[in-house]
């Protein structure tokens, strides 16, 4: 299924404005500033994609996808950050008089 | 972890949902700004799920949409030149503009392509030296990053029959024309989340303390969107309008440095006309006079053509979040993604093709007593 969606959105037919999609940095294949690009494995289907905006990335490493150009390198920390943040929010204790409501 | 599936778990979701229900101790009024999110609100079923929590106004992050008939028809004015190819992404294809749409062109001999990325358009630009190939720029700072790489490659390759046509939009004077309008009813923003992983969300400090408005960056997964809702609810709740990040994992602070380097080497704002807003100052980017080259609208001298808006499309209305797509009376009557009146029901963002597509057993308000009488 996601194998599809990505090979759908990476079609030009079918082109959805501001959709990133995140995908794997697989091979550098040029470090040229401006020419950078790099193979990019997207749940199983890879693309050659431009990286000027991400020269710090490497290989391994996660970037968001939109238009054919790396947009930014993805923060496996800052998912985690987010899980951590959330958590106790989450969790929070509903307060006096909330059964009313459901 | 690859960043999707995560993001779609069926119980982080509910967890989100009941923690928000639990929280919101009324009805509140939140506009999601992307078209993107008001898809993914929609097709996931959050939107449904929290109506009676949560009122969602569909913002006017579609940038398909905004775009101004004028622009469309300097597009299509374009592709009618004989020499000239011109390349689109693919949702611009069906959005009417005064006379035809781009597809409509097409179908009339004029030479014109679907491409994913403004880069694919250059290197066909390369490989046919003969031929002029302009590419419509449609996008928001999402998508700048990618419009000016292909212009400085172009430049660096030197490659010289390749030339964009600027229609791309900033988002943040929208947002701040529906906060100072006088039937504002914005309670709190989903802010784009792409549009903040290129210019980051430092600069919408100022704007939510004026306005005294939440603002929320999140992403397009559901669990990003309950995510993103639940902070809304809680500041609401707690009479909080702070800036909050709930899409660490693709945005920072100051956005990227290095994308945004790449669009300020090549454009400059602009003011722009907006569908549904009229003039937005700062509303737009156009091409530096350093890169006049490769500016579509120098290169070709173009007539500047001044369009009606199409009559029977309340379109305008909908993106600036004042009615719901089915208070239109053309709704899904008239107006349908095969036979579009206008652009909010061809695009993939765009609210009204959301309503058709995913509340479609949903008989719209005016529709219903129409359907009753024949």
């Amino acid at each position: 299924m996601i194998l599809k969606n990505s090979q759908y959105l990476l079609s030009g037919e079918r082109f959805t404005m501001c959709l990133g999609i995140p995908g794997r940095l697989v091979a550098w294949l040029d470090r040229d500033p401006l020419l950078a690009r790099a193979e990019v494995e997207f749940a199983g289907v890879r693309r050659v994609c431009h990286l000027a905006c991400v020269p710090e990335a490497e290989v391994g490493d996660y970037v968001l996808v939109h238009a054919g150009v790396a947009i930014r390198r993805v923060d496996s920390a800052g998912a985690e950050r987010l899980i951590a943040e959330i958590d106790p929010v989450m969790r929070a204790e509903p307060r006096e008089g909330d059964d009313a409501i459901r | 972890m690859q960043f999707v599936d995560e993001f779609r778990d069926q119980a982080a979701v509910i967890a989100a949902i009941q923690a928000i229900r639990l929280r919101a101790s009324r009805r509140w009024t939140l506009m999601e700004v992307c078209g993107g999110q008001t898809h993914a609100l929609l097709k996931s079923g959050i939107a449904d799920e929290l109506e009676d929590l949560i009122e969602l106004l569909h913002g006017p992050g579609c940038p398909v949409c905004v775009t101004s008939t004028e622009r469309i028809d300097a597009a299509i004015g374009l592709a009618q030149r004989p020499g000239v190819l011109l390349t689109a992404f693919g949702d611009m294809f069906r959005v009417p503009g005064s006379q035809m749409s781009l597809a409509g062109a097409r179908s009339a001999g004029a030479a014109v392509r679907p491409v994913y990325s403004p880069l694919d358009a250059l290197a066909w630009a390369q490989r046919n030296p003969r031929q002029e190939v302009v590419f419509f720029a449609v996008g928001f700072e999402t998508t700048a990053p990618a419009t000016a790489l292909a212009v400085l490659q172009a430049e660096r390759l030197g490659i010289k029959n390749f030339s964009v046509l600027a229609a791309h939009v900033c988002v943040q004077p929208a947002m701040e024309a529906i906060l100072g309008a006088p039937d504002n009813r914005v309670q709190a923003f989903l802010a784009a989340g792409h549009v903040c992983a290129v210019v980051g969300y430092r600069q919408y400090a100022e704007l939510a303390a004026r306005y005294h408005t939440p603002i929320v960056v999140t992403g397009f997964e559901p669990y990003d969107l309950t995510i993103g809702l639940l902070a809304c609810i809680e500041q609401l709740e707690s009479g909080r309008c702070d800036v909050q990040n709930c899409y660490p994992r693709v945005v920072a602070e100051d956005g990227n440095p290095s994308a945004l380097r790449i669009v300020s080497q090549v454009y400059e704002t602009c003011d722009r006309d907006w569908r549904g807003f009229g003039l937005l100052r700062g509303g737009g980017l156009r091409i530096r006079p350093d890169y006049a080259e490769f500016d579509a609208e120098r290169r070709f001298a173009m007539p500047a053509e001044k369009a009606e808006e199409p009559g029977r499309c309340r379109g305008g209305e909908v993106l600036s979040g004042r009615i719901k797509p089915t208070a239109c009376a053309a709704f899904g009557i008239e107006c349908t993604p095969d036979r579009p009146l206008g652009a909010p029901m061809v695009s993939s963002e765009g609210a009204c093709a959301a309503y058709f597509h995913y509340r479609g057993l949903r008989l719209p308000h005016s529709a219903a007593p129409r359907q009753v009488q024949s």
